[in-house]
């Protein structure tokens, strides 16, 4: 099958292309980059495009897919039907599943599960066994089987001495250990310590619990020469640490998410659990930080640490409620509204941190707009503007606290493995 | 005169002309209580319900005793915490409760935010008891109550808040109404015992005990709450009496017209000797009496606005 994504902006900073150009793609196989033929028109399906930006397809390496074990809140499919409308063509899904990924058959059975969906998903692999923090995991093995990084992502690794060991022996592979940044030991809250959790009388989370962690983490990235990537980074000397690291060379990476780069910690008002994540929203400073992180590339990416939770869990009692939300189906458009729409950020480094990064940091090729590549690509359209309504998500969890929000940009088709997502249907292509 | 909200969650936001009605509602109230027959038919026909998880004799009674003198039917439903540990029942049981009909929730729960989430799953007018460290608001608007009465006004009071100030809803709901009453509010204690940030909301921090029964018109004094594990925040509390002891020795030396407030139950010995909690500069047992009469304030402004 022939189709043809007609004049659209073909934006890729990997091969500093930003050129309007006609796409014909064949049996998802790209066959011509502009200079196509009135024969090519009138033997394809043309889709308009105008004013639209066609980019390497999206990729989101923070998410968590809750099969195995709690299918009733998401699913490989579930969460990669949410992917695909939210723009992503591959995402990476991490351990904290039941049981965790930690062994070779279950990275294997999301491989093949994932196989005929439309979104490739990556599994990161426990760093530790069963993620306890005690011993580094089969790591080859794991790496073998497909696994792209190694997290305890929940968790942070719990001791510097078996930090040190994962780094040292993921250094073998270039795989990162991607960090989830906490001291257990001041971790017990339930929100960003600060005035507002005076006024609110939760149980405080101080920003230094991350702090310590991300400095600890730096220095042992610098010790072993390994490779740390730090998860969604919420704090403004966490941002500092990093920025300080990478003047220094040393390997490491970060990643924020939409949440800690539009919401304070002033959201938590109404006790509204949708508010709820770990780490905890934080202050107006904290926000200011993160996109100057953004922008001048302390933060290589932008990823959503998607956490589906059914209803009944989060509609609970505020300190009893699970941390986290879905960002899968709003990621894209946030980062548009806030970061672009308000001149943050430019186009191109939408796609570095939302496509070419994460791929770098996992060492995955970044999808070319080249003859004979694959089509692996999203479709944006920046000035959509749109209403977010939880209730027409994919995901299978509605967990979300920007349902009703208005949004300017969303993807408006994703390609990739021969299929295209496209008002809300999936098509062999 | 109807109050501002057909809740009261807290005393955070809540203006002037509010807490002023509920102080002088509670004045008439105070009067009834002092008749023969210390009844009235004001609520006859309302449901209450009294919803504890979290075990609270005192504060139960006095809501109890409140809705009795106001003739309002009322049920009690107590849990102790650990039954419900995960919670996973709680909207639950207050669907159920919804489905009786009931007109008032009176709520006691160890997590913050309790009220403002039984706000969203129940039409009933919600009355916070006391919702983890975030407040207490009859607490501090009968301890409010019982300066005024002894001072005539709030306004340009001096009143410190002494002890475990960050861990307790009592205290948070004492700094909001006093500070929109117009009373100078500091708190003294162990810095560890200090909330994050006080000071953003005009709160002075004395670290000095005999500075604090110096300055002031008025301590309250906070129970320290070893079950709280206020072990972790004090060495001891023989270094705590020590050094933040409310004594007659200080009282006597630093000035002799205090007045002293403790919302109770007293450790004696710990935060204040036995001396003082029995002694002439405190008001402990009118505390009790007015919390009573502030409570039937509340209950009839919000039982009867709808
Ligand atoms: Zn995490
Ligand atoms: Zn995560």
């Amino acid at each position: 099958m022939k189709i043809i994504l007609k004049d659209a902006t073909l934006l890729n900073p990997a091969q500093k292309l930003h050129e309007k150009k006609d796409l014909l793609i064949e049996d998802g196989i790209i066959r011509k980059v502009g200079e196509l033929t009135d024969e090519d028109y009138e033997k394809s399906t043309v889709y308009d495009f105008a004013g639209k930006y066609c980019v390497p397809g999206l990729f989101d390496m923070h998410v968590h897919l809750r099969e195995p074990g709690r299918e009733d809140e998401e699913t490989i499919e579930t969460g990669s039907n949410a992917a695909a409308a939210g723009g992503f063509t591959e995402i990476a899904c991490m351990p904290n599943t039941t049981p965790d990924i930690d062994s070779a058959e279950i990275v294997r059975y999301i491989k093949e599960k994932s196989k005929e969906h439309l979104v490739e998903v990556y599994p990161i692999a426990a760093a530790t066994k069963k993620r306890q923090g005690e011993a580094i995991s089969p790591m080859f093995e794991l790496y073998g089987a497909g696994a792209v990084g190694f997290s305890d992502d929940g968790v942070t690794i719990k001791t510097a001495a078996v930090l040190k060991n994962a780094l040292e022996y993921s250094k073998m592979f270039d795989a990162p250990i991607i960090e989830h940044c906490e001291d257990e030991s001041l971790s017990s809250g339930a929100m960003n310590e600060g005035i507002n959790s005076t006024i609110l009388g939760l149980p405080p989370l101080p920003s230094v619990s991350e702090d310590i962690i991300v400095i600890r983490d730096i220095l042992m990235a610098e010790y072993t020469g390994g490779k740390v990537h730090i998860a969604h980074i919420s704090t403004k000397r966490a941002v500092e640490l990093v920025r300080w690291a990478k003047k220094r060379n040393i390997n490491v990476t970060a990643e924020a998410t939409p949440h800690h780069f539009t919401l304070t910690d002033e959201s938590l008002k109404t006790y509204d659990t949708n508010f709820k994540m770990n780490p905890p929203l934080r202050t107006a400073e904290d926000v200011e930080a993160i996109i100057e992180g953004l922008k001048d590339g302390t933060i290589d990416c932008i990823a959503s640490d998607h956490a589906p939770h059914s209803i009944e869990e989060k509609e609970m009692e505020f300190i009893y409620a699970p941390n986290g939300i879905i960002g899968l189906e709003t990621e894209l458009g946030l980062a548009l509204s806030e970061l672009v729409h308000k001149k943050r950020i430019t186009m191109e480094q939408i796609v570095e941190k939302l496509s070419i990064n994460p791929r770098k940091i996992l060492n995955l090729p970044v999808p070319q707009f080249k003859v004979g590549e694959k089509a692996n690509l999203t479709v944006i359209d920046p000035d959509l503007i749109w209403t977010v309504d939880v209730s027409t998500f994919k995901s299978k969890s509605k967990n979300s606290p920007f349902d009703k929000k208005l949004l300017t940009g969303k993807a408006v088709a994703v390609i990739n493995k021969r299929k295209m997502y496209y008002e809300d249907k999936f098509i062999d292509i | 005169m109807s109050l501002s909200s057909r809740h009261l969650l807290g005393l955070y936001g809540v203006p002037k002309e509010d807490i002023q009605l509920i102080l002088d509602t509670a004045t008439t109230f105070r009067e009834v209580l002092e008749r023969p027959i210390k009844k009235v038919p004001t609520l006859q026909g309302k449901t209450i319900v009294n919803l504890f998880y979290e075990n609270s004799t005192r504060t139960r009674i006095s809501f109890e005793l409140a809705q009795k003198r106001l003739s309002a039917d009322t049920v009690n439903f107590s849990t102790s915490t650990s039954s419900t540990k995960k919670g996973e029942s709680f909207k639950d049981t207050v669907r159920n409760i919804e489905a009786m009909k009931v007109d008032m929730i009176v709520v006691r729960h160890q997590s913050a935010g309790i009220p403002y989430f039984l706000t969203r799953i129940s039409k009933a007018n919600i009355i916070n008891a006391g919702d983890g460290l975030h407040e207490h608001p009859t607490q501090a608007l009968l301890d409010m109550y019982s300066i005024r009465e002894k001072f005539g006004t709030l306004k340009g009071l001096n009143i410190c808040i002494v002890g475990d100030v960050a861990h307790s809803r009592v205290a948070m709901s004492n700094i909001f109404g006093l500070k929109t009453m117009g009373a100078n509010v500091s708190v003294c204690g162990p810095s560890t015992m200090i909330p994050v940030g006080i000071e953003e909301l005009g709160v002075k921090v004395c670290k000095n005990i005999d500075e604090a029964i110096k300055s002031n018109d008025v301590l309250n004094v906070l129970r320290i709450q070893l079950e709280r594990d206020a072990g972790s925040r004090i060495p001891s509390v023989r270094e705590y009496h020590n050094f933040y002891g409310i004594t007659s020795e200080r009282l006597e030396k630093n000035n002799k017209n205090i007045l002293i407030l403790h919302p109770g139950p007293i450790n004696r010995g710990v935060e204040l000797t036995s001396e003082v909690a029995d002694g002439p500069y405190q008001i402990i047992l009118d505390q009790v009496t007015n919390g009573v009469a502030v409570r039937m304030a509340v209950l009839y402004l919000l039982g009867t606005m709808n």
